[in-house]
């Protein structure tokens, strides 16, 4: 405390200023490398997908679109209460705080408990790629193995992140518990929400990528 | 610049009602058969909805210049990455007969 005016700047910097923005480029420096990281499958998408389009149109077709929209739903206002989170911190109010972030983790766990009905049905269907694998087109037939394994290691991805997100809430909901976050520090909660937010717009984009291109080709059948 | 830039509640509220919007919006456009347009217009979407969220919900848009840099050079990266992967891909078959990557199924 070598600057005596707040317990919550380290000395090596020299202005609470200073310290949350190394903090917030620090993470968004991890955050574009996780671009990075899900950019790989989505070019790996991007590859197969240019190459047999039709098998990728008639897999998307069996995936429940209805549940798709119901988990953007729940990620948006998840990333809504997230956002509202970190504003009660700005602004000290420490039980919205907690309010919003337990809002956050339970809209989070109820993307999850979706993920995991949409898994077992593709189940049931043999539609997991392995031995077990049977597409009900005969014209298509395996060629819709590659849409499912791209399904699966993107949202299995994605999911991950999630799970990783829930019990990251989790350590923030207890620092809020216990006061430690206001006006004068909040990187934490404002770290974890860029986190948030940064798995959110993965959905973003896999929803209309997995679920949506392609949906015409039968005439919505 | 004030880095502890507190955005009011009713930018939160606007953003998330865009949001609702657009997602409205794409899973419409998804019954509607555009040809090659579909394509476009989800992506066009899903970009216009992440960048609502970058700007607004992470606060790129009220950050020092430092942020945005950061930001937009991975983006950039990335699409160079996308662009050069594909042109490989799609010139493969420009200079003679049948592609480097067959495709057993069609005719």
């Amino acid at each position: 405390m070598s600057h005596g005016h707040s317990s919550a700047l380290a000395h090596h910097f020299d202005s609470l200023e200073q310290q949350r923005e190394a903090s917030t480029l620090g993470m968004w420096l991890f955050l574009v490398q996780e671009v990075m990281f899900f950019g790989g499958l989505f070019m790996t998408y991007m590859l197969y997908r240019w190459r047999d389009p039709e098998a990728f149109a008639a897999g998307s077709h069996d995936l429940n679109i209805t549940l798709g929209l119901l988990n953007t739903v729940v990620l948006i206002a998840s990333s809504l209460t997230m956002a509202m989170a970190v504003h009660s911190a700005q602004t000290s109010r420490r039980r919205p705080l907690i309010g919003y972030l337990t809002a956050t983790g339970v809209l989070g766990l109820a993307f999850l408990v979706v993920k995991y009905f949409e898994y077992s049905a593709k189940w049931e269907h043999h539609l997991v790629p392995g031995p077990l694998f049977h597409f009900s087109e005969p014209a298509i037939g395996g060629r819709a193995e590659v849409f499912f394994s791209l399904y699966f290691a993107m949202t299995g991805m994605h999911a991950l992140h999630m799970v990783i997100g829930i019990a990251l809430l989790a350590w923030i909901l207890r620092g809020a518990v216990r006061g430690r976050f206001d006006a004068s520090y909040y990187n934490p909660v404002e770290n974890f929400g860029l986190y948030w937010h940064f798995v959110d717009i993965v959905w973003i984009f896999l929803f209309p990528m997995l679920y949506l291109i392609g949906r015409h080709y039968h005439g919505g059948a | 610049m004030s880095g502890h830039h507190v955005v009011p509640v009713r930018v939160y509220l606007a953003v998330f009602a865009a949001l609702m919007v657009f997602t409205a919006i794409t899973v419409a456009a998804a019954f509607v058969d555009l040809g090659a347009l579909n394509n476009v217009v989800m992506l066009a979407i899903a970009v216009a909805k992440a960048t609502l969220v970058v700007m607004f919900f992470m606060h790129v848009r009220y950050s020092t210049r430092l942020i945005p840099v950061v930001v937009f050079g991975g983006v950039f990266f990335l699409l160079v990455m996308f662009g050069i992967t594909m042109s490989d891909y799609v010139s493969r078959g420009f200079l003679g007969a049948g592609s480097a990557w067959p495709r057993p199924w069609a005719p």
